[in-house]
């Protein structure tokens, strides 16, 4: 390792940058009627990088760049989940664009570049490189949310992130800043070997630096109390970016939390584990007490979405080898989950009528059954039901957390799960025991219900066999400690 | 020689400028992307500063690669600044109140 280029172990990354920057050009050259030629080449690219993505499967721990950039287990499985995510968002989304004229190549190559982003972020080595893939992803995210140029709210919720964000980017650069100067070196190596030579508690400067580069995780993670801008970017994005918004780059979050608190400062566990326990009950409260009063649907799974973070923090924030597997297998099965709770708003937001009430669920069973049917097993998947993935996430988090000492945090988690459950059992509700107020019929093409089917299929088999994803998770957390 | 606590202090006392600019102001969204800029350049006498006293090259590699970000950064909140006057007729951060709850 070291001084060597080792350009091979970032084909995925180089291919999906030049494949992005093809299909750019490509849709430069397309008339409106073809737009469907770009859609194909980037679902293509995306998923020749799945593929160049999996076959670096199973290598030990290499670096590459000069240490800049790190390929293992954990790695390799973050970003197969993030593409497979995108991808199917991709499809998710096609028929929401094309009803809104807006199916463009801009939503295409922007989620690319963000993807790619996500992509570096994971594999990130040093401060430098997690700064780079961070700014990539959330520079494209604030144009995908504004990118619907005629929609005031959009415009509205793009210029909150905006600004929020880039708050959380300078609070994140002024805590690297510091670690930097007290280490004197931008690797995480050099950062862990610092940390681990103080006593974090007794060294003022190094927590001042940790306190502001958490705070800017918080603000990236959306958790309370930094998760203002949540709920009016996903109610003001356009549903097919609220739906990437609130899926892959929950992943690419959870591996910068590891990368910089665990690779970086992994004998600094004493002081982020206070900081981030006030975060993760914050969050779990805020997101689940408030998600009660919500009558808006996307601004409903925003809340959600806060305090399900709130548990993948208090599975990083356990500080050992099975919280940080039971996190990654959070973060992953979210990511699915909420994908399938935005398909089933997007198919209801046909035919020009943007669904976003709770109430445009109403008597969906009679419309529908089959679909009312996945809407319920993602509702209770989130509300962590049995037998379904949402459910072992929230144990396997929960038992890490006892493990490490915490239990006033698993009862508390528990009780905030069930006083959860009410808003989730309320939309189950409205589909099934509710008479139907819309009676036009809803209709999806072919791949979108196959991909809804398999995406419901994955949530109740990933709950009934855990074990599978979760044996990776386990093996590929030990790797990269 | 200045010592190195001095440049800390400016970076410090500029960044909280900047923070402090973006919470209090009420009015303009210009002068929010102004913070930020000045947030960000904050930083960079951080990373200057420490890159010299400690001899290291590395934190003025990292000062080009933020002054890069900050410009396409800035580039693209001028741009949904555009697009929100144009839907809205008004930069007024008060006035940005759509959603609620």
């Amino acid at each position: 390792m070291g001084e060597v280029m080792n350009f091979s172990l970032a084909t995925p990354e180089i291919f999906l940058l030049f494949s992005t920057c093809a299909v750019l050009l490509l849709d430069v050259f397309l008339s409106d009627k073809c737009r469907t030629f770009g859609y194909m080449a980037a679902l293509l690219a995306m998923i020749a990088t799945a593929f160049l993505v999996v076959s670096s499967f199973g290598i030990e721990r290499s670096f590459a760049f000069n240490g800049m950039y790190v390929l293992d287990n954990m790695s390799v499985i973050l970003k197969v989940s993030v593409l497979l995510v995108v991808i199917a968002t991709f499809v998710y989304a096609r028929s929401y664009l094309i009803d809104r004229n807006i199916f463009k190549g801009e939503f295409y190559t922007l989620s690319m570049f963000a993807t790619l982003g996500m992509l570096i972020m994971i594999s990130a080595n040093t401060l430098l490189v997690i700064y780079l893939g961070l700014e990539l992803l959330s520079l494209s995210l604030y144009a995908l949310v504004a990118f619907r140029r005629d929609d005031g709210r959009a415009s509205e919720a793009g210029m909150k992130y905006f600004v929020l964000g880039a708050i959380a980017s300078g609070m994140l650069l002024y805590g690297m800043s510091i670690l930097y100067g007290l280490s004197g070196s931008l690797e995480l190596k050099g950062v862990a070997a610092y940390v681990a030579s103080q006593q974090i508690m007794h060294n003022m400067v190094l927590l001042f630096g940790l306190t502001f580069i958490i705070v800017g995780l918080g603000f990236k993670f959306g958790v309370a109390p930094f998760h203002m801008w949540v709920p009016d970017v996903y109610q003001g994005a356009p549903t097919p970016v609220t739906m990437f918004l609130g899926s892959a780059p929950k992943i690419a979050a959870f591996a910068m939390t590891m990368r910089l608190l665990v690779n970086g400062m992994e004998f600094g566990a004493a002081g982020w584990q206070q900081m981030l326990i006030p975060l993760a009950v914050l969050s779990m409260v805020i997101g689940n007490i408030a998600a009660i009063a919500q009558s808006n649907l996307k601004r409903m799974l925003a809340y959600s979405t806060i305090s399900h973070m709130g548990f993948v923090l208090l599975g990083i924030l356990s500080a050992n080898e099975q919280g940080y597997s039971a996190a990654m297998f959070y973060a992953i099965t979210y990511a699915l989950t909420a994908l399938g709770g935005f398909a089933v708003i997007i198919l209801l937001s046909q035919s020009g009528i943007e669904a976003e009430e709770l109430e445009d669920l109403r008597g969906l069973n009679e419309r529908h059954p089959w679909y009312a049917f996945m809407m319920m097993l993602f509702l209770f998947s989130m509300a962590g039901i049995p037998p379904l993935v949402g459910f072992y996430a929230k144990l396997a988090v929960l038992q890490a957390t006892v493990q490490a000492g915490f239990i006033w945090l698993a009862v508390l988690a528990v009780t905030m799960s069930v006083i959860g459950a009410y808003y989730y059992l309320r939309a189950v509700k409205l589909m099934y025991f509710d008479k139907p107020v819309e009676s036009s019929t809803i209709s999806m093409g072919f791949s979108f219900n196959t991909l809804l089917a398999g995406n419901g299929f994955l949530v109740v088999i990933l709950g009934l066999f855990p074990g599978l994803l979760m044996a990776l998770c386990v093996e590929a957390v030990k790797m990269s400690l | 020689m200045i010592p190195l606590s001095h440049f800390l202090i400016i970076g410090a006392l500029l960044f909280s400028i900047s923070a402090a600019g973006i919470f209090l102001n009420r009015k303009n969204m210009l002068i929010i992307l102004m913070c930020i800029e000045l947030m960000l350049l904050a930083v960079n006498i951080n990373f200057i500063a420490f890159s010299h006293f400690t001899q290291n090259i590395q934190g003025q590699v990292f000062v080009f690669f933020i002054l890069t970000v900050a410009a396409a950064e800035a580039a693209i909140g001028l741009a949904i600044l555009v697009v929100l006057f144009r839907n809205r007729g008004t930069i007024n951060v008060q006035e940005l109140d759509q959603m609620k709850g």
